[in-house]
């Protein structure tokens, strides 16, 4: 029997890993952005804040740091709520993994972001100040688009290692496809063979975000000029 | 506060050295980066030739090799190495797999040298790739043989070409290095999760550990900092006297 029965599990654990991987991603991007934006302000409290926030994260391994979050993230809540007199909120793994890892690589989103912001000329912006547009157009009509050209292979890189590092979630007890696949194999005493499955799932789902980005960025660069070789 | 000064006076041996009876901590960690990254990088050499090369037949395998594994999470790869080659029965009924597979600590190595091998492999074919055509030029010029012209002038122009983002690669493995637990391997996460099982202190615990991969960070981007500007120094903007 194909998969030994364990076929819908499988999928079940390989949703969970997408949609983990795509929430955290969701939220990386967004602190990235925020990060971003505040290393290149002109508020030395922000630029010191953001500076130290990417420096000291980009430093520790992922998974110590999840394990940090994860396990100091509820006491700490538990004080806050305590503080503020409301009732304890319980923090299911699932969010605590899509805050943790969108915590993390919102380090590298932030440096990503920057690199780009800072790619995009500075005549364009005050062309667009010059047309009279408000900081809000300027941004969303000409630095946020041109801004994306540029961040879009690094988005990409990030991305991937994001995704293959969705597969640590299982150790602090979450039910995605690395997990589910070694209860498969402690189940039915075939272990190498659900592993090898989850490696493949994984190759997978890193192939079509290869072939998806390679889009999105021929999309991105419309109307630049490659180097004719 | 209080709580950080009882771990470290409790387990400040145990978190760099020693546990009392085998090496933990700081040292297998150390041990099991420079180790995976030594294997990996002598791998990577004729790997990354074979790479670059025009036969499909020698440059094929080797993207196959690097596309698998860094298509998969190095987790995965742990955990096939480990816990499943041991369960096949091809494993147990030879002898010196057995011996090599009961062992955690080899399944690491095996799997973490694989794994930085293939990345490492990607960076310096990339970096061959881009040597300018006048180098490889000029050493035809002076009658070299292929071998000779890779040993003289290709890779070593290459390899210091290849440093900042091999300088990532050994910090990315750095990062790694902490899923070694999960193979019973006594490395600093292993020696935090110890403590933190046995005093209920997570933030103190894990957070001692942060800060000493912090550490570890900081001195790899130093002596790397240091490396570029003796090797790369020739890529360098001058500086105004």
């Amino acid at each position: 029997m194909f998969l030994y029965g364990y076929g819908p599990l499988l999928w079940a654990g390989t949703k969970l890993t997408i949609v983990l991987a795509l929430f955290s991603m969701l939220v990386a991007f967004l602190i990235g952005l925020l990060g971003a934006g505040a290393k290149l302000s002109n508020n030395p409290v922000l630029r010191w804040g953001s500076t130290a926030y990417t420096t000291i994260i980009r430093g520790i391994p992922d998974l110590v740091l999840m394990l940090l979050l994860f396990y100091s993230g509820q006491i700490w809540l538990n004080h806050l709520t305590e503080w503020m007199h409301v009732a304890q909120i319980n923090i299911d793994p699932f969010t605590a993994g899509v805050i943790t890892i969108g915590f993390i690589y919102g380090a590298y989103f932030t440096e990503t972001f920057r690199g780009a912001f800072l790619s995009v000329p500075k005549g364009q912006l005050e062309a667009g100040f010059a047309y009279g547009m408000s900081h809000w157009q300027v941004f969303h009509r000409v630095l946020f688009p041109q801004m994306m050209r540029f961040a879009l292979p690094g988005i990409g890189n990030n991305w991937q290692v994001l995704l293959k590092s969705t597969a640590l979630v299982s150790i602090i007890g979450l039910a995605d496809v690395v997990k589910l696949s070694s209860d498969a194999g402690k189940a039915t005493f075939h272990m190498f063979f659900f592993t090898l499955m989850a490696g493949v799932i994984y190759l997978l789902l890193t192939t079509l975000s290869n072939v998806i980005l390679m889009k999105l960025e021929q999309k991105y660069s419309v109307g630049v000029r490659g180097a004719d070789l | 506060m209080n709580g950080f000064i009882d771990i470290v006076d409790t387990y400040w041996k145990a978190y760099l050295w020693t546990d009392g009876y085998k090496l933990s901590g700081l040292v297998i960690t150390l041990w099991l980066l420079a180790i995976s990254v030594f294997l990996g990088f002598i791998l990577s050499i004729p790997l990354s030739v074979a790479r670059v090369s025009k036969n499909k037949w020698v440059s094929k395998p080797v993207w196959f090799y690097t596309y698998i594994f860094r298509g998969t999470p190095l987790y995965v790869q742990l955990l096939l190495i480990y816990s499943g080659l041991y369960s096949l029965d091809v494993v147990r009924n030879v002898d010196v797999l057995n011996s090599f597979f009961k062992e955690g600590m080899n399944c690491t190595i095996l799997a973490f040298a694989l794994n930085t091998c293939a990345y490492t492999t990607e960076i310096f074919a990339g970096a061959i790739k881009a040597t300018p055509y006048g180098e490889i030029e000029a050493a035809r010029a002076y009658g070299m043989t292929k071998f000779t012209a890779y040993r003289r002038i290709i890779l070593p122009s290459a390899l210091r070409r290849a440093l900042p983002a091999y300088s990532n690669e050994v910090i990315f493995m750095l990062h790694s290095t902490p899923i070694a637990f999960s193979a019973t391997v006594p490395d600093l996460l292993k020696v935090a999760r110890d403590a933190n099982a046995a005093t209920y202190r997570s933030f103190e615990a894990f957070g001692l550990a942060a800060l000493i991969y912090l550490c570890i960070t900081f001195s790899l981007v130093w002596v790397f900092r240091r490396a570029e500007r003796r090797w790369l120094a020739y890529l360098q903007p001058r500086r105004a006297k």
